[in-house]
């Protein structure tokens, strides 16, 4: 019990960092299908880091730095995407698909040229990272997670900032006409979503294993997040209780042979990992027909159209 | 009206614009080389990707033609999506669906090559079917519906494939599918010239003329018949095209229907010559044939005949690719390259401004960017 808890804790926090970044960016009024990518490259400078910093280096200080370093290399990629949907006026799927591939290419790249073989494994200490609780193991991205996520909640409620943002993902022409400078607002959505999906990217690498393959990218994850944001309905305290509702599902993958009655079901550890997405869509067909989505997300803003 | 010049047709600011995407593509992947590999940038890197098949020939060229025609079928598969107002971006899904149809006729009933290239086809049309029901029915973006889906099939034809360890199709030895043998691979000869031989690669196939084949009737489908004018219309205005008696919602289904049968086909031409077998326990990587096929597809801008080409550049370089040091450069420079070509293909309607501007003065830049306006709404998602 205590081990299902702990891997559905890991991917909560990882679910829940993403999809608020989503949140932030749709919520200005661009589609983030980049936080696949934007982990990617989260996950590649966290554990690089940690692989470059000097070994005498003090563990919390480790901490501090590889966890910042995998922020800003998540806002500085998801300024690739805001340049080409908010300056270039591109269409954002299409950019966040490019993103996507290249994520993997960069890390393939990076891992392989580092380890100076064909072996896109990196291996890393993860211990600093991880504490006990009791019987529970934890990690800290989950202290980061609660932390972030009521920040996100008064960020996007209780300030002039977060009413604004949400103003030019609703209705840009209108936010734009009181004076509201829109193309700010959007890059500010699309860099939080950079930020907080680098973090998850290295929350969900670094404690779960010691070993990443790269190959796999962050094997979907950064999707299931795009789900888990859907069905919080755009809104942080439901993305929250959606990530633990889907990593629950994602839990299931990893301890279904230790508890009896699930182990005697004779399924297969593909089955399982295929759940939460099978899950999502059934959730998804139920819940579109009233969706709460930013009404103008996905459309360049465009001064002229008032 | 006045004839147009070629500078000022809109067919050829494409195939400029594109032509800028790739160069600027190649020029960043020579940047990574020079970082890489400093001085050897060129002689061991940068060469081998410009001559891709070339490099070894004649085997090299077998090659480049081989991952040529899945690309293809992929490219044909997001661009027929793209001219029908719907970003597939579910091809890899239905690639592995097509894949796994495929090899199951071929491994375990050993159908001839037809049979299991249909198979493949129909698995993938079926994969292609769903995102189109959830989008007609029930409106779900369906961007989102064959991502999952794409997962969910991932999963599913590598389960069932491996068995355990134990499946009908798996080779426990190799840890992969068994290879395709007999009659189910699909013929090397063509009118008598074996093109196995004349390449020197084993699996060498007609695969790459049944692909341009299917290029052609895909382009004399969208613009010639009144069946692909429906599914257009419907792409550009869904609610004009219904107020002219256009039933959308069979209309989003069937275009779906046809992507995901091309890139079910694709997998087939792929698999059924032998160019690779299955692995099953590679059970967390798509096959990228899916996601190059938007790299192909944006590059041609929709267009099935440019597809051809674009799929055959894409080939080119990730062959070269191959053949690079690779100790220096490892081979996913190349898939670097297409990355930022696909971006830079993201805003391609602001190179074709610039190009317009330049060619033709700013006087007519209205005129000319209304047309690539237009042009370019092919490949809008339809709101």
């Amino acid at each position: 019990m205590f081990l299902m808890l702990k891997y559905a804790l890991l991917s909560a926090t990882v679910l829940m960092l993403v999809a608020l970044g989503g949140c932030f960016s749709e919520h200005s009024g661009v589609i983030n299908l980049a936080l696949e990518g934007i982990m990617v490259i989260g996950g590649l400078v966290g554990t690089m880091a940690l692989n470059l910093l000097p070994a005498d280096m003090l563990p919390v200080w480790k901490v501090v730095i590889s966890i910042c370093l995998a922020a800003v290399s998540g806002i500085v990629y998801s300024s690739l995407l805001a340049f080409s949907a908010i300056n270039l006026k591109a269409d954002q799927t299409i950019g966040g698909t490019a993103l996507n591939l290249l994520s993997t290419a960069i890390a393939l790249v990076v891992v392989k040229r580092y380890n100076g073989t064909q072996s896109a494994k990196l291996s890393y200490d993860n211990t600093p990272f991880i504490f006990q609780a009791g019987p529970l193991t934890l990690n800290v991205f989950l202290i980061i997670g609660l932390v972030l996520l009521a920040v996100s909640i008064v960020l996007l409620y209780k300030t002039r900032f977060g009413l604004r943002l949400q103003a030019c993902g609703e209705h840009p022409q209108a936010a734009g006409s009181v004076g509201i400078n829109v193309y700010k607002m959007r890059w500010a959505g699309v860099l939080i979503s950079g930020f907080l999906a680098g973090i998850g990217g290295f929350a969900y690498i670094v404690p779960a294993v010691q070993t990443w393959n790269f190959e796999v990218g962050v094997a979907g994850m950064g999707f299931l997040a795009l789900a888990v944001m859907i069905f919080g309905q755009w809104k942080p305290g439901k993305i929250a209780l959606a990530a633990i509702f889907f990593a629950i599902f994602k839990s299931l993958a990893n301890i279904y042979d230790s508890i009896g009655w699930l182990s005697a079901l004779h399924l297969t550890k593909e089955l399982y990992n295929m759940m939460p997405f099978a899950a999502s869509m059934i959730i998804l067909a139920f819940t579109s027909k009233r969706s709460r989505a930013p009404k103008a997300e996905g459309i360049p803003y465009d001064k002229g159209q008032r | 009206m006045k004839k147009k010049t070629l500078l000022q047709s809109s067919g050829f600011v494409t195939l400029f614009a594109s032509l800028v995407c790739i160069a600027i593509g190649l020029l960043f992947g020579f940047l990574v080389l020079l970082l890489l590999g400093g001085d050897k940038a060129y002689s061991d890197g940068f060469k081998q990707i410009l001559l891709g098949g070339f490099y070894m020939m004649p085997s090299g060229i077998g090659k480049e033609i081989v991952t040529a025609a899945p690309l293809i079928m992929c490219g044909l598969s997001v661009a027929f999506a793209f001219k029908t107002g719907l970003f597939n971006i579910g091809a890899a899904g239905q690639y592995t669906l097509g894949a796994f149809g495929g090899l199951v006729f071929a491994l375990l009933l050993h159908a001839p090559w037809w049979v299991c290239l249909l198979a493949s086809t129909v698995f993938g049309a079926i994969w292609g079917a769903i995102p189109g029901i959830f989008k007609a029915y029930l409106n779900v973006n369906e961007v989102i519906t064959a991502i999952m889906f794409n997962w969910i099939g991932l999963y599913g034809c590598n389960t069932i494939m491996y068995g355990r360890g134990t499946g009908a199709m798996y080779n426990a030895k190799q840890s992969k599918t068994f290879a395709v043998t007999g009659d189910s691979l699909i013929p090397s000869k063509l009118f008598g010239w074996d093109m196995t031989e004349a390449f020197g690669y084993k699996s060498c196939t007609i695969a790459i003329f049944l692909a341009i084949l299917v290029a052609v009737l895909l382009y004399v489908v969208i613009n010639k018949t009144t069946f692909g004018y429906e599914l257009k219309a419907c792409g550009c205005n869904k609610n004009a095209a219904k107020y002219a008696g256009i039933d959308e919602k069979r209309s989003i289904i069937l275009s779906m229907i046809i992507a995901g049968a091309l890139a079910g086909f694709g997998a087939g031409l792929y698999y059924l010559s032998g160019a690779a077998q299955w692995i099953p326990g590679d059970s967390t990587a798509l096959p990228s044939e899916g996601f190059d096929g938007i790299s192909v597809a944006l590059l041609a801008s929709s267009d099935p005949i440019a597809a051809i080409f674009s799929a055959i550049f894409i080939s080119h370089i990730s062959t070269g690719g191959g053949f690079m040091n690779a100790s220096l450069f490892p081979p996913e420079i190349a898939d670097i390259i297409s990355g930022i070509i696909i971006y830079l293909c993201a805003f391609s309607l602001l190179f074709k401004n610039l190009i317009v501007t330049l060619f033709t003065g700013k006087r007519k830049k209205a005129l000319a960017s209304a047309k690539t306006d237009a042009k370019t709404s092919d490949g809008k998602e339809a709101q």
